[in-house]
């Protein structure tokens, strides 16, 4: 028997009756992560893991009833037992496990295999059948040591000191915000960040995590001396006016998707630091290898060419086609979640 | 390779010309001759023969990466690029190179010729095991003979002038022609200034460029000089110690395709050189530039073809004259003593670059009247009336250059300008689209438009420049979400979509569906506010074409 369905308004889970992420408004959700694409405002209530409720009460607004439940402990939900596990991907980003008559699903949602000081690390779930995301699912993308992209950064930070630029690091406001505050030395000079980051870097700290401290930039007087600071912003601020008032500027960008020279070279960026909140190609084999599942179910991203590979090794996979937005790049003026 | 890996990295980081500028001239310094010769070499985008097939490199990288053929297609669509999508998808190590570029390219580059598959295998797999990804994307960039980074010739030119403390000019002058990239080479590149000259060593062309603020904004029109803008071969024509040099633009010699050129030189006094233009031309009249095609590709010219198309040398300017260099002297003096030298040489295949005579200046036309209709001008609205008669003319406009300029070095502003014609437009619609390679690489930038000829559209040009990013974006979404069917990485649209396209030229062609060719598309505008009913039709672009034997035989 299938747990998942894909229905108009989403993943539905018929044994259980409530959906996964679904993007219309739907009477139970089961949230894995608090990005826009993932968590939409409209369903009668939340279910999520505890370290993100804040962030998701950020997003949803101060009325929607959103409950809360620990890592790795169980609930059951008519004749589905569900558990939520550390996906890795943002601060309280959850992999869905779902058993039922000795079956077991587990829907990944948004995950990554790399260090991130902002949140738990990912724990591979044994199943039979795993969900998984493909954002970066060709072997082109092979993701650097983080340690070296943030030492990357710090000497560009520096090299632009000593130029006397502003430094302007552009990273999605929810998650890669975060995770690059935590990264960079926070020695080296002072840190400011756009408004939008600061309302997450608040939730974030509230839950616990550990920031430098981080004025926001148009807070601050209009003599402020910028060209020894870093800036932390959303892509969004490319071609803005909020821009004008740094001066001489280097901007760099920190996504995934800076992999390619030819992406990195059109978002008309100076830099662009190779550092993602998703699996690159090893990551998710590795991934898919450790949860020992049969079968495959691939969403968004190059899920066509990842499914046929999978099968191609001897397991059966399938896309699954859902409205999570694998595909777009940073820059587009719409929400784009990393 | 490392260094040259890094300069690389440095130059492409970077969009700021004063950036380039300083990494390019801090690998100068830092790199033996040898490396520095073949870096200019490939910088200025040149390249060694080369015998690796797409298919073959393929191969081989799916077998070092262990990935299918079809994987590795998948790669090269999103990436855009064959070298790239090599480097990312092998497997990462650390570089241990420590080998000069000139050893990478003369024992292992240049050797790839003459291996047969197997031993040109066995290089390639270890340059790509010893090398990390960047070093293996630049080595893989130049064995695939693609090598390109943002750096122009004369951003090349200012750091090695920087690097030798020369004027740039006589850098450029050196960089002309032929030379082989040797340690040798490089040092003569960068010696102190001597007076001798490499016999066949043509100067830097001086550019033109486009007008764009309104011609009155240029100020008295007596201080102009104004010629036709010719669509041909721009050439250097030398005559030096009793031998011939034609060059292009393109720094090809191209001497022995125009024997007919190369002949009336015997005419022309030793030491002069002289800038204009390979036309194609019959009759005192130019030729469509395709004509001038057919004999460009062939290596042997039968006497069919030199009587077909014949060509003249037209000459614009005189650089140096009785082995002077005579650039720095005013454009009204250069010219005077290239009318006296073409009509002392009276040989029929060089020919004066008819002058549009302008203003009161000078009260007589002194162009050749048997050549060119010729014109005069009294001021800007009388050249822009006789600008209207280019398409009629066979020509792309006009030139319009200061009487007292200096002949230049690359493309300055401010003293020559090109007046081109107004383009052609038609309204089009949108049918398919393709991914783009490059930095457009994932994103649908490659598109083609039809017209309308009984009821159906037909595809009748395709483009790939004039949106902006923010269109660009739109017109992808658009596509992702309403693809009609795949022919491979075509995507097929529904006719929605309505653009603008501008043309430079339009004839009859049995090479195209549509019966007719269209020269230089490119996107005007997005008509957001036509609907594609209302875009052009088959009958309407039909009648843009000349009704001339010129505008019948073009394409």
């Amino acid at each position: 028997m299938a747990l998942l369905e894909l229905t108009e308004a989403g993943l539905y889970c018929p044994a259980g009756d409530f959906h996964i992420d679904p993007w219309q408004p739907t009477p139970r959700a089961v949230i894995t992560h608090a990005h826009a694409d993932h968590a939409r405002p409209g369903c009668g209530s939340y279910l999520a893991a505890a370290p993100g409720i804040l962030i998701l009460r950020v997003r949803l607004g101060p009325d929607a009833s959103i409950q809360s439940l620990p890592y790795g402990e169980t609930v059951a939900l008519d004749r589905v037992r569900l558990s939520l596990h550390p996906a890795g991907h943002i601060l309280g980003s959850a992999q869905v496990r779902l058993e039922s008559d000795g079956e077991v699903w587990v829907v990944s949602g948004d995950y990554k295999r790399q260090h991130d000081a902002t949140c738990s690390a990912f724990e591979p779930v044994r199943c039979h059948t795993f969900v998984t995301e493909s954002t970066f699912g060709l072997p082109i993308y092979r993701w650097p040591n983080p340690d070296e992209v943030f030492s990357d950064i710090n000497s560009w930070w520096r090299d632009n000191q000593e130029a006397g630029r502003t430094s302007i690091l552009l990273g999605y406001t929810l998650g890669k915000a975060q995770r690059l505050l935590a990264g960079v030395d926070a020695s080296l000079g002072p840190i400011y960040v756009h408004g939008a980051v600061e309302r997450i870097n608040e939730a974030y700290r509230q839950a616990g995590v550990s920031l430098p401290s981080t004025p926001i930039a148009s807070d601050q007087p209009r003599r402020t001396p910028w060209d020894k600071a870093l800036i932390v912003a959303p892509p969004s601020v490319v071609g803005s006016p909020w821009l004008r008032k740094f001066g001489d500027l280097s901007m760099a960008m920190a996504s995934g998707w800076m992999q390619i020279r030819g992406t990195r070279r059109r978002q008309a960026v100076d830099r662009g630091f190779v550092l993602s909140d998703h699996a690159d190609w090893p990551g998710l084999l590795q991934t898919i290898h450790e949860t020992g599942a049969e079968r495959v179910l691939v969403t968004h991203g190059y899920s066509a060419a990842l499914a046929r590979y999978l099968g191609g090794q001897g397991l059966s996979a399938e896309v699954l086609p859902t409205r999570f937005e694998g595909e777009r790049l940073e820059t587009s003026r719409d929400t784009v979640e990393e | 390779m490392k260094l040259f890996a890094e300069l690389y990295q440095a130059l492409d980081a970077t969009t700021k010309t004063k950036e380039k500028l300083r990494a390019l001239v801090s690998y100068f310094q830092q790199s033996p001759p040898q490396d520095a010769a073949w870096a200019v070499f490939f910088l200025l985008g040149r390249r060694p023969r080369l015998a690796l097939s797409w298919p073959k490199l393929r191969a081989w990288a799916c077998k070092a990466a262990a990935i299918p053929d079809w994987l590795f297609d998948e790669c090269y669509h999103a990436v855009g690029d064959l070298a790239e999508t090599i480097a990312l998808v092998l497997p990462e190590h650390r570089s241990t190179d420590v080998e000069p570029l000139h050893h990478w390219i003369e024992t292992q580059l240049l050797s790839l010729a003459k291996l047969d598959d197997s031993g040109q295998r066995e290089v390639l797999e270890q340059a790509w095991a010893g090398l990390n990804q960047m070093e293996r994307f630049v080595w893989n960039k130049l064995i695939t003979g693609a090598f390109r980074v943002g750096v122009s010739h004369q951003l090349v030119t200012r750091a090695l002038a920087q690097v030798a403390n020369l004027p740039a000019g006589v850098v450029a002058h050196r960089l002309m022609g032929h030379w082989q990239p040797t340690a040798a080479f490089y040092q003569s590149l960068i010696e102190p200034e001597t007076a001798d000259t490499a016999l066949s060593r043509p100067f830097p062309f001086f550019l033109a460029h486009p007008l764009e603020d309104p011609v009155e904004s240029l100020g008295d029109v007596a201080l102009w000089q104004a010629e036709w803008k010719w669509d041909g071969i721009r050439a250097q024509f030398i005559r030096r110690q009793g031998q011939v040099f034609l060059w292009s633009r393109g720094e090809e010699l191209v001497t022995e395709r125009f024997p007919e050129i190369a002949e009336s030189a015997l005419w022309l006094p030793d030491g002069t050189v002289l800038d204009g233009e390979i036309l194609p031309w019959k009759d005192g009249h130019v030729l469509p530039f395709a004509q001038l095609q057919r004999r460009i590709g062939r290596k042997n010219l039968s006497a069919r073809m030199l009587a077909a198309v014949p060509v003249v040398f037209l000459a614009f300017d005189i650089l140096e004259r009785t082995g002077e260099d005579v650039r720095a002297m005013p454009l009204h003096e250069r010219r005077a003593w290239l009318e006296e030298l073409i009509q002392a040489a009276h040989v029929d295949r060089l020919i004066l670059a008819p002058k549009l005579t302008v203003g009161r200046t000078f009260l007589s036309d002194q162009t050749d009247k048997n050549v060119h209709p010729t014109s005069s001008a009294s001021s800007w609205e009388e050249l822009a009336r006789l600008r209207e008669e280019s398409r009629a003319r066979g020509v792309e406009g006009l030139m319009l250059k200061r009487l007292d300029s200096a002949y230049g070095v690359g493309r300055q502003r401010g003293a020559w300008w090109k007046w081109k014609i107004n383009p052609f437009t038609m309204d089009a619609v949108l049918i398919y689209a393709q991914r783009g390679s490059g930095k457009r690489a994932s994103i649908y930038t490659d598109y083609t438009f039809g017209v309308w000829d009984e009821g159906k559209l037909v595809p009748v040009a395709k483009a790939y420049s004039g949106l902006t990013d923010e269109e660009i974006r739109q017109v992808d979404r658009f596509v992702r979400q309403n693809s009609l069917e795949k022919f491979g990485p075509v995507r097929a649209v529904p006719p929605v979509h309505v653009f603008e396209l501008a043309f430079e030229g339009i004839g009859f062609s049995t090479r195209h569906k549509s019966g007719v060719a269209v020269r230089f598309p490119r996107i005007a505008r997005w008509r957001k506010d036509k609907k594609p009913e209302e875009a052009d039709t088959l009958a309407t672009l039909r009648k843009l074409i000349p009704d001339t034997p010129k505008g019948r035989e073009l394409y």
